[in-house]
C-alpha cells in the first residue's frame, strides 16, 4: 500500500526558509505572494493490505520519527 | 572519571570530546559505536559529540536519537547517569525526549562558525558549579541548526525551574529567550549548542571550557 505523509511546521513556529523562498518569488516578480511556509513530503510503500492497520502503523512512524511533534504537524494520505 | 563518547555515523567532534575528557578526567573515554546494544559498566559521564550524524537527514539528530545505543543512554539517564550533549549531541537529546524543546534552522539561514559570548545562568548544576554566578564565557559555535525553540508554556516552566544554564549575550541564531544550553529537571542531562570541549588549553585560544569538565569531576569526589 502506498502512503503519502505531509509534515508541516506548526503555526507560531517561525519559518526563515519559507521567508527566503517568499523573497526569491518576489524577486522573480510574483508580488502577489503573501506567505510561504515550507514542509516535507515523504512517500512510503508499506507491505500491509488493511488500510486501518496501515494508517495506524504510519501514524506511529510519524510520531516516533518522521515528524518532530514539538514543532511539526503531520497528515497521512493512503493511496 | 569513567566516561564514554557515543560515535554516530557522521559525528566529527568525537575526538575533540575524547581529548578533553582524557586531559581533564585523567583517563581515555570509551568510544562507543551507535550500533552497540550495551554501554560499558560504571560510567560516570556519557557524552554525545558534535557533527552531522546521519548527514542531518530528515532532521538533525532525529535518526541518531533512535540508534540502538540510545535506548541504553536513555535508560542510563533515567538512572541518574550524567549525559552531556554538545551541538549535534544537544539535537539528539531533544529528539530523544531527554531534554525539552527542539533545535531548528538558524534564523539567519547561514551556518555560523565563530566565538560567542555566553552568560552562565545557573551555577548550581554539576556542570557549572566551578563557574561564578553571572560569569560570561566565550565559546565557539559551529552550527546551521542551533535555533532553540519551545512553546511559551515550556519556556516559562524551564525558566522557572532554573533549567536554562547558558544564554547567548548576543543571539547568533534566533534561539528563543536567547537559550544556548538547558539541563533536565533532574539535573543530570545537559545539552548545549556551543563547544566547551574546544576550549581546554590556551593553545585553543582560551580555557573557558575547562570548568565544565572540572565541575563534573569535582561532583564525583
Amino acid at each position: 500500500m502506498k502512503a503519502r505523509v505531509y509534515v508541516t511546521l506548526k503555526n507560531g513556529v517561525l519559518d526563515p526558509q519559507g521567508k527566503a523562498i517568499e523573497g526569491a518569488l518576489h524577486g522573480l516578480g510574483f508580488s502577489t505572494v503573501e506567505e510561504v511556509r515550507q514542509g516535507k513530503f515523504i512517500e512510503l510503500e508499506v507491505a500491509e493490505t488493511d488500510a486501518e492497520k496501515a494508517k495506524a502503523q504510519i501514524d506511529e512512524m510519524c510520531r516516533k520519527l518522521l515528524a518532530n511533534t514539538v514543532i511539526e504537524n503531520y497528515r497521512i494520505e493512503l493511496a | 572519571m569513567k566516561s564514554a563518547v557515543i560515535v554516530f555515523p557522521g559525528s566529527n567532534c568525537d575526538r575533540d570530546m575524547a581529548a578533553a575528557l582524557h586531559k581533564i578526567g585523567g583517563s581515555a573515554p570509551a568510544m562507543v559505536w551507535h550500533g552497540d546494544s550495551a554501554l560499558p559498566d560504571g560510567l560516570d559521564l556519557i557524552t554525545l559529540p558534535g557533527g552531522f550524524s546521519y548527514g542531518d537527514y530528515l532532521r538533525s539528530g532525529a535518526m541518531a536519537a533512535q540508534s540502538p545505543i540510545m535506548r541504553e543512554v536513555v535508560k542510563a539517564a533515567e538512572r541518574g547517569v550524567k549525559v552531556l550533549g554538545v551541538c549535534n549531541g544537544f539535537q539528539i537529546l531533544t529528539e530523544a525526549g531527554l531534554l525539552p524543546g527542539a533545535l531548528m534552522r538558524n534564523a539567519g539561514l547561514k551556518f555560523i562558525c565563530r566565538a560567542v559570548t555566553l552568560k552562565v545562568e545557573n551555577t548550581e548544576t554539576i556542570y557549572t558549579c566551578q563557574y561564578q554566578a553571572g560569569q560570561e564565557v566565550v565559546f565557539p559555535v559551529a552550527h546551521h541548526d542551533g535555533n532553540y525553540f519551545a512553546d511559551d508554556e515550556t519556556l516559562d516552566r524551564i525558566e522557572g525551574n532554573g533549567q536554562v544554564v547558558f544564554r547567548y549575550a548576543d543571539n547568533p541564531n534566533g534561539s528563543r529567550r536567547d537559550i544556548a544550553g538547558v539541563i533536565n529537571e533532574k539535573g543530570n542531562v545537559l545539552g548545549m549548542m556551543p563547544h566547551p570541549e574546544r576550549l581546554i588549553e590556551q593553545e585553543q585560544g582560551g580555557t573557558d571550557g575547562r570548568a565544565m569538565f572540572e565541575s563534573v569531576l569535582a561532583s564525583l569526589k
